[in-house]
């Protein structure tokens, strides 16, 4: 085997692979109980797409798509930034919501409905 | 003779990178809770998104091709744990409890009962 003809086996090897990756990140998104849960999902999702961007690059041979990549990179990052200051402020975590809808004490509610 | 010898490694390093993506989804599909999760997402997933952006470096033989991949690899590594860190503390600071496993919980006795 040359070693132009092992670059293009690596590469559809690597595709198969990071598909998989794909695919059991995605479950994790529909499956995910908690919201932070499915963010992180959400960034190892970036990053699969990322490695996606750089074995096409290799395939191809088009270095292009590199900066495409780059900009993926920053584009995530900043959601995952994003998504994480709206926990901090509007997630709750479910047990607690529970909690406090269970609880007959109407304090708890009224502080509630302000927050939303 | 050169050029193919570094084609074997960029090939090699692509497996290698793909395989580390991989495990990075494996672990946040089995491991219990959002801090294991993001323990695997983050450290494993930015290790084999990096190794790819190196088989790119390695295998073009071009310094502006070079200089692009490693600063996007510069830029994942520096910005993968600001992303994680910030996730888990507003992860932690809205309630959401560690798993039962956990042995040591240095923070629990004030902010998660808030």
């Amino acid at each position: 085997m040359s070693s132009a003809d092992f670059l293009i086996f690596a590469g559809i090897v690597s595709f198969a692979i990071l598909s998989l990756a794909f695919f059991l990140t995605i479950l994790r998104i529909i499956l995910g109980p908690t919201l932070p849960d499915r963010v992180i999902a959400l960034d190892m999702l970036v990053y699969i797409g990322i490695g996606y961007i750089a074995v096409v690059v290799i395939y191809t041979g088009y270095f292009l798509y590199l900066d495409i990549a780059i900009a993926l990179g920053l584009v995530g990052f900043l959601a995952t930034v994003a998504f994480a200051r709206f926990i901090l402020h509007r997630g709750r975590a479910s047990e607690q919501i529970k909690q406090m809808e269970s609880e007959p004490e109407p304090e708890a509610k009224k502080k509630r409905k302000r927050k939303l | 003779m050169i050029i193919a010898f570094f084609q074997y490694i960029g090939g090699l390093l692509m497996l290698a990178g793909s395989i580390f993506c991989l495990l990075a989804a494996v672990g946040l599909l089995r491991l219990p809770d959002i801090y294991t999760r993001m323990h695997a997402a983050s450290k494993a997933g930015t290790m084999g998104t990096g190794l790819l952006l190196t088989a790119i470096a390695i295998v073009s033989f071009d310094g502006a091709i070079i200089l692009r991949a490693i600063a996007g690899f510069v830029f994942l590594l520096l910005t993968a744990p600001v992303a994680a860190h910030l996730l888990a503390r507003a992860a932690f600071l809205t309630g959401h409890k560690p798993t039962e496993l956990t042995i040591i919980n240095e923070l629990d006795s004030e902010k998660t009962k808030k």
